[in-house]
């Protein structure tokens, strides 16, 4: 049967992309950044999943106004890079698994979670900076990739606990699939970072330290915090985090942390990182 | 009876509710609507006329025009969605944000440099926590 045996955070931030795309990374700005992930790329070589179940949220590129799903999953056979104003970043264009997720679709929806289907749709930095960041700039991306978009720009989004236990349903619909599988669940986003009006610039790195810990060892109790603590605390857009507990909630309740690293500042934003084994 | 919303004495900051996405709808298309080249090309070639097309208040037209992006909000406008105005102005993200600050980009860049903008005096409107 397909099995989740790890679970990776990860920020998302676009200038990280850009940053790669235009061969900045050991910048003195930029080289403390992704000295963070140089253990994450071997590790990744060696685990070498077939799939990743990608958690992270669109930016106003495939979603707009038109239509906000708050949980969609990507069916589909093939996701190309969005054209976020500077032309789509120059990475591959995403394989999907379609056999898997549309089994996940069927499972979650009967246990009460209601995924919106998406089969066309392309994905932006959201989906491949956390790719860049842990695949570096391959020809092909060595893994299948199963989208799983939130609803993170029209408040409210879904609650942590909600996402917290959409996670348990997933795993719950992986460990249900005939096929052997090494699938990973990956969370993206955050940390604390705000973009807009004059607060502009947040940053709480005490907030952040104590979310990467209780997210390892106090999930449930972390899946409770209301939304106003993220946006008081963590800045409009550190509501991101919701989605770590998602993945999160895919995982055995007690996981081995092999990872973890926290940066400030990439552009607007705190960076986290952490790999979670799930094999035990 | 109303709806609960803690966030609105979070100090210079506008959440984007379902009252705002409302609000803004019309805005928040306009600036979807410069994902495609051509439309950038057009809107660069004559603003007000290209912004005429679209069902927005005289306000939010006025705001666009200003590249007042604190006012776009104010109007309903999403920084996400606003992102497409400044990525055909060329500007970065940081350097969009610094201008809603009020510090310039250089000031901007230092203090997140030096770690960010504290949450200390930042929770509440009025308060010094």
């Amino acid at each position: 049967m397909a099995r989740i045996t790890a679970g990776v955070a990860t920020s998302h931030v676009p200038a990280i992309g850009a940053a790669m795309d235009l061969g900045k990374t050991q910048d003195d700005y930029w080289k403390p950044l992704f000295k963070g992930y140089e253990f994450s790329r071997e590790w990744i070589e060696s685990e070498n999943p077939d799939v990743v179940i990608l958690v992270y949220n669109d930016h106003a590129s495939a979603f707009g106004m038109d239509l906000v799903p708050t949980f969609a999953i990507g069916c589909g056979e093939e996701f190309a890079p969005t054209d976020e104003g500077w032309g789509p970043r120059p990475v591959p264009n995403v394989h999907g698994h379609p056999e898997l997720a549309w089994h996940i679709m069927q499972s979650v929806i009967q246990d009460d979670f209601d995924l919106t289907v998406v089969n066309e749709m392309t994905v932006d930095h959201g989906l491949t900076v956390p790719l860049s960041l842990m695949y570096g700039q391959p020809e092909a991306w060595p893994c299948r990739v199963i989208p799983v978009a939130v609803n993170v720009v029209v408040y409210p989004p879904p609650s942590g606990q909600r996402c917290y236990n959409l996670g348990k349903a997933l795993r719950r619909a992986v460990e249900s699939f005939d096929e052997d599988l090494n699938v990973q669940i990956w969370g993206t986003g955050g940390m604390s970072h705000q973009l807009q009006g004059p607060r502009a610039g947040l940053i709480n790195q005490e907030f952040d330290k104590e979310f990467l810990e209780r997210l390892v060892t106090d999930p449930a109790a972390l899946a409770t915090m209301p939304h106003i603590d993220y946006v008081r605390e963590a800045g409009s857009e550190g509501i991101e985090l919701v989605m770590w507990l998602l993945m999160r909630g895919a995982l055995n309740d007690k996981v081995t942390e092999l990872h973890r690293f926290y940066h400030v500042p990439a552009s607007n934003t705190a960076v986290g990182h952490l790999i979670l084994d799930n094999t035990d | 009876m109303a709806l609960d919303k803690p966030y609105v004495d979070v100090p210079g900051t506008i959440i984007f509710d379902a009252e705002m996405a409302r609000q803004g709808y019309h805005l928040n298309q306009f600036c979807m609507s410069l994902m495609k080249s051509d439309n950038r090309e057009r809107f660069k070639n004559d603003e007000r006329a290209y912004l005429d097309e679209w069902r927005m208040s005289e306000e939010q037209k006025q705001a666009v025009l200003d590249r007042d992006y604190n006012g776009m909000m104010a109007l309903g406008g999403n920084v996400y969605f606003l992102s497409k105005i400044f990525s055909s102005d060329g500007i970065s993200f940081e350097q969009a944000a610094a201008s809603m600050t009020g510090q310039t980009r250089e000031d901007y860049r230092q203090m997140m440099l030096d770690g960010g903008r504290s949450p200390q005096g930042n929770r509440y409107k009025g308060d010094s926590n």
